[in-house]
């Protein structure tokens, strides 16, 4: 039983080897979050804590919330603002906004463009992969992270994961 | 995302879930005997309170050790993840609850647990829940009952007492067809017969209490979610896709995908309802859940000589076991339990009340109770117990009328479950001449 859910059954992009989801989340260092919100409760808000807790920095990008501090990172209207290396863009906007986000992600040398949950554009992905840059659509890095090292199993979810090792990303 | 493991059935039965221990290495899961756990410090417990981390919180939320038997059994149906519960009938409870709002109604085939027919129909009444019965031998009766009110539909896999299989992917159709998801009970199957999920339900449900701990000696339920219902498509489940006051206005949906409704079985349905599973429970039906595969071949395997040697009884009048030639489910078996039809099943005896009654007093190797799915073989007559709470008139519905006898065929040696019902018969006869 497949899920029909996100394209063909040869779609490259409809998953991703465990070990390509380690290796990024392993040497990414810095993350600029285009679409970050200071609300608490919107899930923007969510992964980023989270991820700051697991070491990485997130670098807030949202032009309505500028002049503002999200977790304690100033928050820039777009990805070329930030003044910082950047080794991962990941995108909590919709679908059809991803073209020129992806652009920006090209311009700053980024590795990997990564879109949420619910966020897929192919066309984009396309030009960001002929840049060289890794692309992952549809995923959540907090969600990933957790199901990798094992707290997602922590609250009872099929993390897909069979090892004999104790687990760590 | 598909949930389709390339590992086995008997490799995910044993690893699932199951790394060694982070903090020890300790091979086997421990047993986390602790009620609550520490914060780091104030921020990290308002992170887990507010669900931004993942982590332990406190026992009735969640537990190291039932965590690893919510992955196990998640895995084996291959579902997104997994609540387990005190009890099936509080698996039952946490299944509806993301679901229904006071004056909603499911459906549901009345093939089914007695006890279950009661906790529709009577006690869920009580929160304004109305389980709507119907024969689901035809899907379009279903069909036909759903109304603007219905919130879900409901059957069991192979359904208790006995005999009787679910047309799953016909009732999936029909639900589907009407926006609502498909709750599948499937306690006496066991994935490793059937896997609704595969079939298009989108929760399923078990009394981990029966063949998944296996040995009768550990009270359970489990609530699995397939992942792939969307709970956020129109305005129906409000629970799950609009903002939920007791979390600051946080929208289940949005904020956690496709894990929304497991995340809201622990987060509500286990912290305000509070049936948890206790971590002692959960470790022995770890134990169990390890040689599933292996119990279950002997289980099918006994219950298939034991109805064939029933079919033949002079005293028996039928043998409702679908993996029998002449059953009316016989070819519904064939599809969903290739392997086997279960190992619990009814009998009419030709005596009626009083052949019933010796028997179960007459057997010396099984033992007369109420439960199934035990490695011992196990007799009761439905109509005095299980589904005594029933009118004459839905015991006969439910399969469980006057002259019947429920089986749980065990482990034992297949000539010793023979003879001690051969004895027993002979006894029933003898009152009857």
């Amino acid at each position: 039983m497949t899920d029909t859910s996100v394209g063909a059954a040869e779609d490259r992009h409809a998953s991703y080897p465990d070990a390509l989801i380690k290796s990024l989340l392993r040497s990414v260092k810095t993350i600029a979050m285009v679409g970050a919100s200071p609300n608490w409760n919107r899930p923007s808000y969510f992964a980023m804590k989270y991820l700051q807790d697991k070491g990485y920095r997130v670098i807030p990008v949202n032009p309505g919330a500028v002049g503002q501090e999200i977790l304690g990172e100033k928050v820039y209207a777009s990805v070329r603002e930030i003044p910082d290396k950047i080794d991962m863009v990941d995108v909590f906007r919709a679908s059809e906004a991803v073209p020129p986000i992806a652009d920006d992600a090209i311009a700053i040398g980024a590795k990997v463009l990564w879109m949420q949950l619910g966020v897929r554009n192919d066309a984009a992905a396309e030009t960001a992969e002929k840049a060289g840059l890794t692309v992952i659509m549809n995923r959540c890095p907090k969600i990933e992270y957790g199901r990798l090292s094992g707290e997602l199993g922590w609250h009872g979810f099929n993390s897909g994961v069979i090892s004999s090792k104790r687990r760590k990303i | 995302m598909t949930m389709k493991s390339r590992y086995g059935f008997e490799t995910l039965s044993i690893h699932a879930g199951a790394s060694p221990d982070p903090a020890t290495g300790a091979r086997s899961t421990p047993i986390y005997q602790t009620t609550a756990f520490v914060f780091d410090d104030v921020d990290h417990a308002a992170s887990l309170f507010n669900l931004q981390t993942f982590g332990y919180i406190y026992g009735r939320l969640t537990n190291p050790t039932t965590a690893v038997l919510e992955e196990r059994i998640a895995s084996l149906e291959g579902g997104r993840g997994a609540t387990c519960t005190a009890s099936g009938h509080s698996a039952q409870l946490l299944a509806f609850f993301p679901l229904m709002q006071p004056g909603d109604e499911f459906i549901s085939s009345r093939r089914l647990y007695g006890g279950s027919i009661t906790q529709f129909t009577r006690t869920f009444q009580k929160f304004g829940w109305k389980g709507v019965l119907v024969d689901a031998d035809d899907p379009e009766t279903v069909r036909k009952a759903i109304t603007p009110k219905t919130k879900a539909v409901f059957c069991e896999s192979l359904a208790n007492p006995g005999g009787v299989i679910s047309d799953i992917e016909a009732l999936a159709k029909v639900a589907h067809d009407a926006g609502l998801p498909l709750i599948v009970d499937n306690t006496m199957a066991t994935p490793y017969l059937c896997r609704p999920i595969e079939w298009g339900a989108d929760l399923v449900i078990h009394s981990t209490t029966k063949f998944l701990s296996g040995h009768g000696n550990a009270m359970g339920g489990a609530v699995v979610d397939s992942g792939r219902f969307d709970w956020a498509k129109d305005d129906r489940f409000p629970s799950l896709c609009k903002p939920e006051p007791a979390y600051h206005g946080l929208t289940f949906t949005e904020t956690f995908g496709d894990l929304a409704y497991t995340i809201y079985g622990h987060a509500i349905g286990l912290r305000d309802l509070g049936p948890t599973m206790a971590p002692m429970n959960a470790y022995l039906t770890i134990l169990g859940c390890e040689t599933l595969a292996l119990r279950m071949q002997r289980h099918i395997e006994n219950a298939q000589k034991v109805a064939e040697y029933l079919d033949g009884h002079p005293e028996v009048a039928w043998v409702s076991y679908a993996g029998l030639p002449s059953n009316k489910y016989r070819a519904l078996a064939q599809k969903y339990l290739p392997k086997g039809a279960g190992s619990v099943f009814t009998i009419g005896v030709k005596g009626g009340y009083q052949a019933g009654v010796k028997i179960v007093e007459s057997v010396d190797l099984f033992s007369h109770l109420a439960n199934i799915g035990d490695t011992r073989s196990l007799i009761i007559h439905p109509a005095s117990t299980t589904h005594r709470q029933l009118s004459p008139e839905q015991q006969v519905a439910a399969g469980a009328g006057p002259d019947v006898l429920r089986l749980s065929i065990g482990l034992e040696s297949i000539d010793d479950i023979i003879r001690d019902l051969d004895q027993a018969l002979a006894q029933a006869s003898r009152l009857a001449a």
